[in-house]
């Protein structure tokens, strides 16, 4: 075993990660530990842009960018961190452009920003365009960027590391048990402050945008260390994913024109979102399609509906709406244009469907896409053991795998690259200033003892029980019944599913006993993370009767401010029993009111 | 369909030397060759060891040999195969370190070489330093490297000598190189100057053919060397 000391260390290296080691590194001696690459992150599949009202196209406003994030939150994001954001936004995105992030350009020379959804001018009503973007590849870019200036400042990284455990010695950080996959050897990490920064948990569920490695570890490993995770009931289902893979086509397609059609040939969202239409919010749009689907209007009664961005039909409904260039202008695409603004889109479909987006439509289903939930934090990115706001020690996280909450109920587009950035920079600076005045504690010789156990458990499993079985069936309860839309029933079926898996999951088949690059093992732990976080997830759900963003409950339509409006924290107690307790909302200037698009 | 997959095989704790083993299973026509893979693991052999994450083609994991292919397992279907036949092996040029994982320190070690970063010195203005569409376009294709090493492994010159900064190192120099914004051009000319620089490469469009995101690696190193004969950038 070997054990290295840091002032701080970072778990993880998507922007918000990265963004965090930069300025820890300032101040602080900072290590990043990542189970993948860097640049493998899924920061790099972030597709349509990073939201800053810097106004180039038109005018816009961060106050207006507070709004708009608040009324998608359907009030339960928390003003004060809201406001935050938004306003360091413009910022953020020049400094990102000074580190060369290679934004695309309008003919000013300026960064070039598109309209997406639930984004709007406040007096109009009409969308904004406010996404920064870089083709359909802004992740990628921001990544690239973000670790080609780790190597220029030289960052000590731990590539192909994995953080097993979180050390806690007196209420404190103090450190992270990981392990080095190449060769099977546990390292312990002493540090004075730890990050977390770990990412989401869409693979607990069957049709996901999101990556093989997003298991939610750190959420995980916080909630076996006896802390709360915040507002797990609501996570994001993406409207437009690609039928039955789950790959994400941007919204971005539905900002550059395309819109959304059932086996009628109708554009739907005309009926559910009279004003912004195909660019209402995240929640609205897959809602939208599942009631489409369910009234027997999917393309030949199928599980999906068209995304239709051939050119004919964009500047059929462009004309339609009245929609105009920045100069006035009428809105007309061409097929060049879209090959322009969407290249990977149209890789995808071509890889993917073996169709042309710009001659066939595209058959889309919502895909489960973005944790709203996680391991609450407040502004500071500093980690909160309550639900009075108590702060843990040494303990900083940021990005997906954080709850600020800025993204409430439901997150806007754009938005979550935006938080990663500004959120994981507040980390890097706090946990640096935190580390500067802190001493180690001291590590306890046990420190690793839990985590080997839990691997040892696995690698020693005589059971028949196959970890591809147990995911496949936690996935697709998971999509029935705690997916878009979902019931009293349907959830307790699907909890009693969860406990039985968490059951078997003890009896597992396991062929790899090695230790070098055993990803067989791996895999198994990350399910056990997947399991405690479906459940969670679960849990919370069936407790909160009322429907709100992404949480929408058909035994409880209606949204219940009387009663709900507040955040969830659960426990996961040593027996297993998890407990709810719940906290205000911070509410500074928008009282809540009935959301309409 | 029935597909059949032989896969280079190599434990090092358990082997001596690495062999193949043959594996049937129930395709799709368009499933990924990464999704056999999975379900070779999760249905068969749970030893078989590959990396893997986004699944889409865009972080650059899976990068391996298909059917004597540089391909990435994710972005390749079955039927764009042609054959139900499959022979799956590690990339060639690195070390192998257990099947069909690599050992990739080599290929980064490269790639930071060519100081893969940023550099401009001067005071960033307010707001965003301004750049126009075409300025921008100059250096677009080299932007959509993944960093997956299909093209590096695919050179015959890299195979020749590891030494060979290789294709994708140059790639991201290049990047930086024709970015208007950039004032590093110079630094970097030099050390892609050296004897295991651009000179290395035979333009024999391996690279090219290999990547997977279609980036016109030849061409951009051609431009590469051209800026470095004629020390200009246009
Ligand atoms: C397809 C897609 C498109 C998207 N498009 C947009 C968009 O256009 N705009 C927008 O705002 N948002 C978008 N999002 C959302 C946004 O991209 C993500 O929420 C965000 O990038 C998450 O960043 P992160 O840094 O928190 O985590 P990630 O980038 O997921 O990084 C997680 C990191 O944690 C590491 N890690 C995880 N577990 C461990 C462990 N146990 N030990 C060590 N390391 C570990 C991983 O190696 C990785 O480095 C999109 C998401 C997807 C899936
Ligand atoms: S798994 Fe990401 S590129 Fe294939």
């Amino acid at each position: 075993m070997k054990t290295h000391q840091y002032d701080v260390v970072v778990v993880g290296a998507g922007g918000a990660g990265l963004m965090a080691a930069l300025y820890a590194s300032r101040r602080a001696r900072t290590a990043v530990i990542s189970k993948l690459y860097p640049t493998r992150s899924h920061t790099g599949a972030a597709q349509g842009g990073i939201g800053a009202a810097l106004g180039n196209m038109e005018e816009d406003h961060p106050e207006w960018h507070t709004y708009d994030t608040v009324k998608g939150s359907d009030y339960l994001g928390d003003q004060d961190a809201i406001e935050f954001m938004c306003y360091q936004a413009p910022e953020i995105v020049y400094e990102l452009e000074h580190m060369g992030l290679p934004f695309s350009r309008t003919p000013e020379g300026l960064i070039a920003q598109r309209p997406f959804g639930g984004h709007t001018n406040n007096v109009t009503g009409k969308p904004v365009r406010r996404a920064c973007y870089a083709a359909d590849r802004t992740g990628h870019m921001i990544l690239q960027t973000l670790y080609q200036q780790g190597i220029k400042h030289g960052l000590t990284f731990f590539d192909e590391f994995q953080m097993l455990d979180l050390i806690m010695v007196n209420g404190r950080a103090a450190g992270v048990v990981a392990l080095e996959i190449a060769t099977g050897e546990i390292h312990i990490f002493h540090a004075k402050a730890v990050i977390l920064a770990t990412g989401g948990w869409g693979r607990v569920w069957e049709i996901t945008s999101n990556a093989f490695t997003l298991s939610g570890d750190g959420a995980a490993i916080v909630l076996r260390k006896g802390l709360p995770l915040q507002d797990m009931e609501f996570y994001q289902f993406h409207p437009t994913g690609i039928y039955k893979l789950g790959i994400l086509i941007t919204e971005g397609v539905r900002g550059e024109g395309g819109v959304l059609i059932n086996d009628k040939g109708e554009r739907f969202m005309d009926r559910y979102a009279p004003t912004v239409k195909d660019l209402a919010s995240r929640d609205v749009v897959s809602r939208a399609i599942y009631i489409e689907i369910r009234e027997g209007r999917g393309i030949n009664g199928q599980r999906y509906v068209y995304l239709d961005v051939r050119p004919e039909t964009v500047n059929k409904y462009a004309a339609l709406d009245g929609r105009t260039r920045p100069d006035g202008s009428p809105y007309v695409v061409t097929a060049e244009e879209l090959l322009a603004k969407l290249p990977d889109i149209i890789d995808f479909c071509r890889t993917y469907l073996g169709i042309d987006p710009v001659t066939e439509p595209i058959p889309v289903q919502p895909t489960a896409h973005y944790a709203m939930g996680g391991i609450p934090t407040n502004i500071k990115a500093e980690v909160l053991a309550d639900e009075k706001g108590t702060v843990v020690p040494g303990l900083y996280a940021a990005g997906e795998t954080a709850c600020v909450s800025v993204h409430g109920a439901n997150r806007l587009g754009t938005n979550s690259l935006l938080d990663i950035v500004v959120f994981g920079k507040q980390a890097g600076i706090h946990a640096a200033e935190y580390a500067q005045g802190a001493d180690f504690e001291p590590l306890p010789a046990d420190a690793a003892d839990f985590a080997r156990s839990q691997l040892e458990a696995i690698r020693n499993s005589k059971g028949n029980e196959r970890i591809a079985d147990i995911a496949a069936e936690m996935k697709r309860v998971m999509m029935d019944h705690v997916g878009v839309f979902r019931t009293e029933e349907g959830m307790q079926q699907a909890l009693e599913k969860i406990r039985e898996l968490k059951a078997r999951f003890k009896h597992l088949h396991i062929d790899d006993r090695g230790k070098i690059f055993n990803t067989e093992l791996l895999t198994a732990w990350e399910l056990s993370n997947l399991l405690d976080l479906a459940e969670v997830t679960t849990v919370s759900a069936l407790a909160r009767k009322e429907s709100r963003g992404a949480h929408s409950r058909e035994d409880y339509p209606k949204r219940d401010d009387q009663n709900w409006l507040k955040h969830t924290l659960a426990w996961m107690r040593e027996n297993g029993q998890i407990e709810l307790r719940y906290k205000p909302v911070v509410i500074t200037k928008y009282q809540p009111k009935e959301r309409v698009y | 369909m029935q597909v059949t997959l032989k896969i280079f095989r190599y434990n090092p704790e358990t082997d001596k030397k690495p062999h193949y083993e043959t594996y049937k299973v129930e395709a799709e026509p368009t499933d990924r060759v990464l999704d056999l893979l999975e379900k070779v693991k999760g249905e068969q052999d749970g030893t078989l060891t590959f990396r893997r994450s986004c699944a889409h083609g865009v972080c650059g994991s899976d990068a391996m040999r298909i059917n004597g292919m540089n391909r990435l397992a994710c972005k390749v279907l079955v039927k764009d195969l042609g054959t139900d036949h499959i022979t799956i092996e590690p990339l060639l040029g690195l070390p192998t370190v257990k099947d069909l994982v690599v050992d990739m320190e080599p290929f980064f070690e490269h790639y930071r070489s060519v100081k893969p970063f940023f550099i401009n010195n001067d005071p960033p203005p307010q707001k965003e330093r301004l750049q126009s569409p075409e300025e921008r376009a100059r250096f677009d294709d080299t932007t959509k490297c993944i960093l997956c090493a299909a093209c590096t492994t695919s050179c015959p010159s890299f195979w020749l000598d590891g030494q060979y900064v290789g294709p994708a190192a140059i790639v991201n120099a290049h990047r930086f190189i024709f970015d208007s914004r950039d004032q590093g051009a110079e630094e970097r000319l030099k050390i892609l100057a050296d004897q295991f620089g651009v000179f290395r490469c035979h333009t024999i469009f391996n690279c090219t053919l290999a990547c997977p995101r279609e980036i016109q690696i030849t061409k951009a190193i051609g431009e590469v060397r051209k800026a470095i004969a004629t020390g200009r950038l246009d």
